[in-house]
This record gives C-alpha cells, sequence and structure tokens, in this order.
C-alpha cells in the first residue's frame, strides 16, 4: 500500500536528519520525499510518499510525531488529495523524430523548454501516475536523463494540513 | 556581563541539581571552571561511559533528571553506550557535551564528533547551541522534556565559544513552549470505561507491570488496585519492585529467563492489563501469539508503544498515576473469581525450585534470596547484566527498595557506576552491587570514583571464571563451543580491592558469605565481596 504522510515541522537545521533517519532506523521505506517552507517561516512541510502495510503506517505516524520539532503528522486520504511532481527530461531526438516528440508533448500537456541538434528536454507537472506515462511514451525514442523532485500534495476542498 | 559558562551552571542551580557526573576535557573547560565556584557537587568518574550510567542510578533512585558532562569528541563518543541505556530504560538524563568553536564545526578539527548526529538515534532530544542567549532556553527545555511524557535522554552538545561567549543578564524561563511536545497525560475516559467494564468481565486476568509504574511514581496505588481486585501481578525485569516479592498477589518476572508460574499466569489468562511496559522479546517471545487467547489493555505514556509488539484490543495512553487513578474511582467492587486465585497459588507452590548446593561454592541464587533479610528495607540492589541479573531478578526479595538493572539495553558493567549514582541519590540506604566477573571488569575502573569519595557500596562478585550467560547459550545453541567465553588471565580481584583501599573477603560457601555480609553492612565503608560460584551453576 502506497500512502502519503504531509508533516510540518520546526524550520530548524537537522530536523531533515532526524526524520530521514527514523525511517532507514526503523525499516521503513521511502519512494519520495519533499520539503519546502510554508506560508509561517517557522515552519516546514515534509511530504513523504511510502510504501508498507497498515502496521507500518500506524507505526511511523506515531514514532514521527515523538520527534520533538514534528509539530503535525497528517496521513492524506486516497483520493481526497491533489499531487503533483515536477520532472525534466531529456529526450534523444534527431531531427527526423522531432515533430513526433513535440506531437507526444502536446498530447501529453508537457512543455519543452531546451532543444538541441540531437535533443529535446521537456518539463512536465503532474501527479505520479501521468508523469510515468509520459516517461514511458518517450522511452522508445531514447531516455538521456531524468531529474525529478519527490511529490507534493495537498487536501481537496476547503481542509488544510496546518497548525 | 556573564559568560556561556556561567550561566550553563546557573541553570543547573535553576533546576536544582545537586550533583553532575563528569570528566573534564579541553572543550568542556570554561564550564568547569564556574562549576569550581558552584555548591554543584562534581563526581568525577574514570570513564565518561559510567558518567551516564552514575547519572542514570542516581535519577532512578532520586526521581529527578540526572545530570552527566564530557568533553567533545572521545568524551562525547564514550558516553552514547550510557546515553543508549538510559534511553532504552527511559531513564531522564541530561548529558552536556563541550563542543569545537563553532567556526571550526564541520573541520574535522582535534576532537571534534557530530555527537548530536552520533546520539540521534539514542536520545529523546539533542541541541547543538550556536548563540549563547539560547542557553537558558535550551536548558529549561531540556529538562523539562528528560522528565516528562516518556522519560529519556536530551543531549546538549555547546561549542567551546558559546561558553565563553558573554551576554547581557541572565534569566531562567519560566516555563516552556515547545509546539511539537505536548505529551497526553490524562488517560481516555471513554477507554478507561471499556477497560473497566473488559476487567469486570474477566475470568482469569493479569496485569503485566514494567518500569513505567516505577517511573510514574505510582507504586503505592498500583499496589492498592491489585489488592483490591485481587489481580495477580507479573512484572518484566524493568518493573521489578512494583511490589513487595513476598506480596501473595506477585508471581515474579516473566519472559525467556522468568518464572514459570509467571509465565504460565500469562498464557492461560484470559485478560491481560499491560502498564507501562514495551513487552520487548524478551519478555514475550512471541508477543503477535500473545492476544490470540486473550483480550490485551495496554496503559502506557507513549502512544508509539501500544501495538508496536503486542496487538491490544483496548488502548489508554496517559500517565500510568493518572490513569491508576480512573480505574480505581471506577472498579467498583470487582473481585478476581476465587478459583483463578487458588490455581494461580498452587502454581506458586508447583513451580518453586530449590537450587542445588555445590560442595566448595558459593550457591548464587539462595544466597540472593536471603541478601534482603540481611540488608534494611529500603535497600537498593544494583545487579549487572549476564547471570547475575537473572539471579537477582529471580530471587532478590524486595521490600521497600528498589531494583536497579538494565534491562532494556542489557549493558554490562551498568552496576557499579549506577550503584555510585544510587548510593549519592540515597545515602542513607544500603546500596549492593551483584555483578558478574565478566561485567566487573567492564567498569572496575570505577572502584577509584567509589574510594575517591568513601561511597558505602557493597560490591558482591560472582566469580565463575566464565561469560555465564553466552556460555549456556553455546551450550545450548552453538553446539558447546566456548569460543571466547572463558575469562583467562583475570587478576586477583582481592588484590585489586586491596590496591584501591577497599575492604575485601572471599566465599567459598553460602554460610561463609552470608556471614561475611552480615559484617559488611554494618559498616560504612565500601566492601568487596568475591563468592566463588560453580561454574556450570544455570541462569535459573
Amino acid at each position: 500500500m502506497q500512502y502519503t504522510l504531509s508533516i510540518l515541522v520546526e524550520n530548524h537545521a537537522g530536523v531533515l536528519s532526524k526524520i530521514s533517519g527514523l525511517f532507514s532506523r526503523r525499516g521503513f521505506n521511502i519512494d519520495s520525499l519533499a520539503v519546502g517552507v510554508t506560508g509561517d517561516p517557522n515552519v516546514s512541510r515534509i511530504t513523504i510518499v511510502a510504501n508498507g502495510d497498515e502496521y507500518v503506517v500506524e507505526q511511523l505516524e506515531k514514532q514521527l510525531n515523538k520527534v520533538i520539532p514534528v509539530i503535525k503528522v497528517k496521513r492524506l486520504t486516497e483520493g481526497e488529495f491533489i499531487s503533483r511532481e515536477l520532472i525534466l527530461i531529456k529526450v534523444h531526438c534527431p531531427a527526423s523524430k522531432r515533430s513526433e516528440i513535440v506531437k507526444t508533448a502536446e498530447i501529453m500537456q508537457a512543455k519543452i523548454v531546451d532543444a538541441s541538434p540531437s535533443s529535446v528536454t521537456l518539463e512536465y507537472c503532474e501527479c505520479s501516475a501521468r508523469v510515468k506515462t509520459l516517461i514511458d511514451m518517450l522511452r522508445p525514442y531514447g531516455i538521456r536523463e531524468i531529474v525529478r523532485t519527490g511529490t507534493i500534495a495537498i487536501d481537496r476542498g476547503n481542509t488544510a494540513v496546518s497548525i | 556581563m556573564i559568560s556561556g559558562a556561567e550561566i550553563m551552571v546557573k541553570c543547573l542551580e535553576a533546576e536544582g541539581v545537586t550533583v553532575v557526573f563528569g570528566y573534564p576535557g579541553a572543550t568542556i573547560c570554561p564550564f568547569y571552571d564556574k562549576l569550581y565556584d558552584s555548591d554543584i557537587e562534581h563526581v568525577l568518574v574514570r570513564q565518561e561511559q559510567n558518567a551516564a550510567h552514575a547519572a542514570s542510578g542516581y535519577s532512578r533512585c532520586s526521581n529527578k533528571p540526572g545530570v552527566c558532562v564530557a568533553t567533545s569528541g572521545p568524551g562525547a563518543t564514550n558516553l552514547i553506550t550510557g546515553i543508549a541505556t538510559a534511553y532504552a530504560d527511559s531513564v531522564p538524563l541530561v548529558a552536556i557535551t563541550g563542543q569545537v568553536r563553532s567556526d571550526l564545526l564541520g573541520r574535522d578539527v582535534f576532537q571534534e564528533a557530530d555527537i548530536t548526529g552520533a546520539c540521534e538515534p539514542f536520545v529523546k532530544h539533542s541541541y547543538i547551541v550556536k548563540d549563547t542567549a539560547d542557553l537558558p532556553r535550551v536548558f529549561k527545555e531540556a529538562f523539562h522534556i528528560a522528565s516528562t511524557g516518556r522519560k529519556g535522554p536530551v543531549l546538549i552538545d555547546i561549542p567551546m565559544d558559546i561558553q565563553e561567549n558573554e551576554i547581557e543578564s541572565f534569566t531562567y524561563p519560566d516555563s516552556v513552549n515547545i509546539i511539537g511536545y505536548k505529551p497526553n497525560t490524562k488517560g481516555h475516559a471513554i477507554q478507561v470505561k471499556r477497560a473497566v467494564e473488559a476487567i469486570r468481565k474477566s475470568r482469569r486476568p493479569v496485569i503485566v507491570s514494567g518500569g513505567g509504574v516505577l517511573l510514574s511514581g505510582v507504586k503505592p496505588k498500583f499496589q492498592a488496585f491489585a489488592d483490591m481486585t485481587g489481580i495477580p501481578v507479573i512484572s518484566t525485569m524493568m518493573g521489578i519492585g512494583v511490589m513487595p516479592s513476598e506480596h501473595e498477589l506477585y508471581l515474579g518476572m516473566l519472559g525467556t529467563h522468568g518464572k514459570t508460574v509467571a509465565n504460565r499466569a500469562l498464557h492461560d489468562a484470559d485478560l491481560v492489563i499491560v502498564c507501562g511496559a514495551r513487552l520487548g522479546d524478551r519478555a514475550v517471545a512471541a508477543p503477535h501469539q500473545m492476544s490470540e487467547n486473550n483480550t490485551v489493555i495496554h496503559i502506557d505514556i507513549d502512544p508509539a508503544e501500544i501495538g508496536k509488539n503486542v496487538k491490544t484490543e483496548i488502548p489508554i495512553v496517559g500517565d500510568m498515576k493518572n490513569v491508576m487513578n480512573m480505574l480505581i474511582d471506577s472498579i467498583g467492587d470487582y473481585k478476581v473469581p476465587v478459583q483463578w486465585q487458588e490455581t494461580v497459588k498452587t502454581w506458586k507452590k508447583d513451580f518453586l525450585r530449590v537450587p542445588p548446593v555445590f560442595e566448595g561454592y558459593v550457591e548464587p541464587r539462595t544466597l540472593v534470596a536471603h541478601l534482603s533479610a540481611m540488608l534494611r528495607s529500603k535497600a537498593i540492589l544494583v545487579a549487572d547484566v549476564g547471570q547475575n541479573q537473572i539471579w537477582c531478578a529471580n530471587n532478590f526479595r524486595i521490600r521497600e527498595g528498589r531494583f536497579l538493572t538494565t534491562g532494556g539495553m542489557g549493558t554490562m558493567g551498568y552496576s557499579i557506576p549506577a550503584a555510585v549514582g544510587a548510593k549519592l541519590a540515597r545515602p542513607t540506604r544500603d546500596v549492593v552491587v551483584v555483578c558478574g566477573d565478566g561485567s566487573f571488569q567492564m567498569s572496575m575502573n570505577e572502584l577509584a570514583t567509589i574510594a575517591g569519595h568513601s561511597l558505602a557500596i557493597k560490591i558482591i562478585i560472582m566469580r565463575n571464571h566464565r561469560l555465564g550467560m553466552v556460555r549456556e547459550l553455546q551450550d545450548k545453541n552453538y553446539d558447546c563451543r566456548h569460543s571466547a567465553t572463558i575469562l583467562e588471565g583475570d587478576p586477583d580481584f582481592l588484590k585489586i580491592a586491596e590496591a584501591y583501599g577497599i575492604d575485601h573477603a572471599e566465599a567459598n560457601s553460602n554460610a561463609e558469605a552470608e556471614e561475611i555480609i552480615k559484617g559488611m553492612v554494618k559498616s560504612d565503608k565500601p566492601f568487596i565481596l568475591v563468592c566463588n560460584v560453580y561454574p556450570d551453576t544455570p541462569s535459573i
């Protein structure tokens, strides 16, 4: 089971290492991790996507709550949040393939942000599933490099993970 | 103007600290210089690990956080085992380490070690102080965090320049405001109600008490609850002492090395009330099976403990003190069915074993069983780790005193330094160490601390020339191949005692040992008794 945790922490040096250390120490696997400051400069948000069964998630939430600079931990409910990750993909692209790749980018609503005689670079900001689709579609052309951020997520509707 | 070092001392004074355990070095010198002018007593240990153990023993006997101090680099890294031991046993400690100047941090200079990083898995929280003005807040928070919620060690790492810098004035904060730290102590009323209903319905209930009962200071209330209801009590190793060993409802320690009656009662129970225990693998070997045939109520201050090792039907998060009060108020006239009481009583008698005597040797289990009667009722027994720990856990008849050992981490060498802390916390009580010849040699350097402070600690060494517990494991699981478990080259412990100016004697029978013990407890000086134990004496 994959789950997404939205964690508010005090914006201090060393907090991220406390959290990532806890994952490795207790044998929890992280699929992705993203950190950024919130509207309050004293508070950062860590979004973690991880895998595990119900026991693991529950333990993880409890252990995270024990970390003193952790202010709040919320498990986002499947289907009730919007998630995004940002990806930059450099694809092998001789002139003969350029129009095909541009077409693919158009279908997927990805943006072409750079090009060279033998490559193009696409920028894409979407949920993980759509990111995967784009990668699958571009793979036959030859992917030179992928750079992607961790997933960030926000509740749908009026609810918010705030202090 | 006031320096960081002076502020550190004033913070300790403001927290009511009267004794600290430590070992100086260059980067903690500014603090030591100011400590020199203070009324706080400093106990110079002979290795930093023992400063942490001593602070732990002090804390467990004084119910205040223990304080230990070390310098940067190796001083700090030596503390780690002691800090990890306190963490595993939920003992409140404040560990203070010196650190290289803040402008040199990260450059791998002389005696620099990332101690906050290294201790991360073993501390409740840690600080590296970057501004002298933060010191009062950091100390206030450290003591608060260490001694509230699930107790544990907190580390404060202070670069030398932060100790030297001066600020305008010192004020110690009255309160703390840590946004992410609000332990829930109250106990959920609905869960307590469910617990009461489950207890009232139960036919064969048992209580499993852990160290949490002692840490929350609820011993009398706890005992009252057991007495009111007649529910038999089993303890984990850390829970030993929650009630007198001879109490009719007390069945002893559970687990791999525990009493048969305790394990049997746990196995047959239809309701298990777990109080402040984490139920590690030594307590319950197959915890996932435990709740198959019974209902589990788990009371703990730490929500992460509930459901971690044992499946729990009724979780109650809260301080044992509050929860126990709520249970007593609402349990009504419930009494355990007579049949269960009788069954347990019969088992208690049936499973009683008298250890065989080997001519020319001291029988350690019998000696420990007789020890309590030779001590005053509030005696503190400090057991080390290994066979000696199991002999003590199962046989010492605790009355109103304490049983100290490290049940969580199982750190050899704990007993002597912990006894130093215990004796300083409770100078008028008998403090007796029982250790093996292996564990004695892990901290015998602390005999200097004992001699230097004239602490009347009585040390009983059970000498079998072996690492007895590992050897037992080798006999059982490794085809009797005794790899590295025979202690060769041991010194004459009596001559060691002599060298430290400590009174000493040797015993080769229980009669001899008991005669010596009766004499040694009368003296106000330290004493070392070496008991020669038959090498194949088992743990249980």
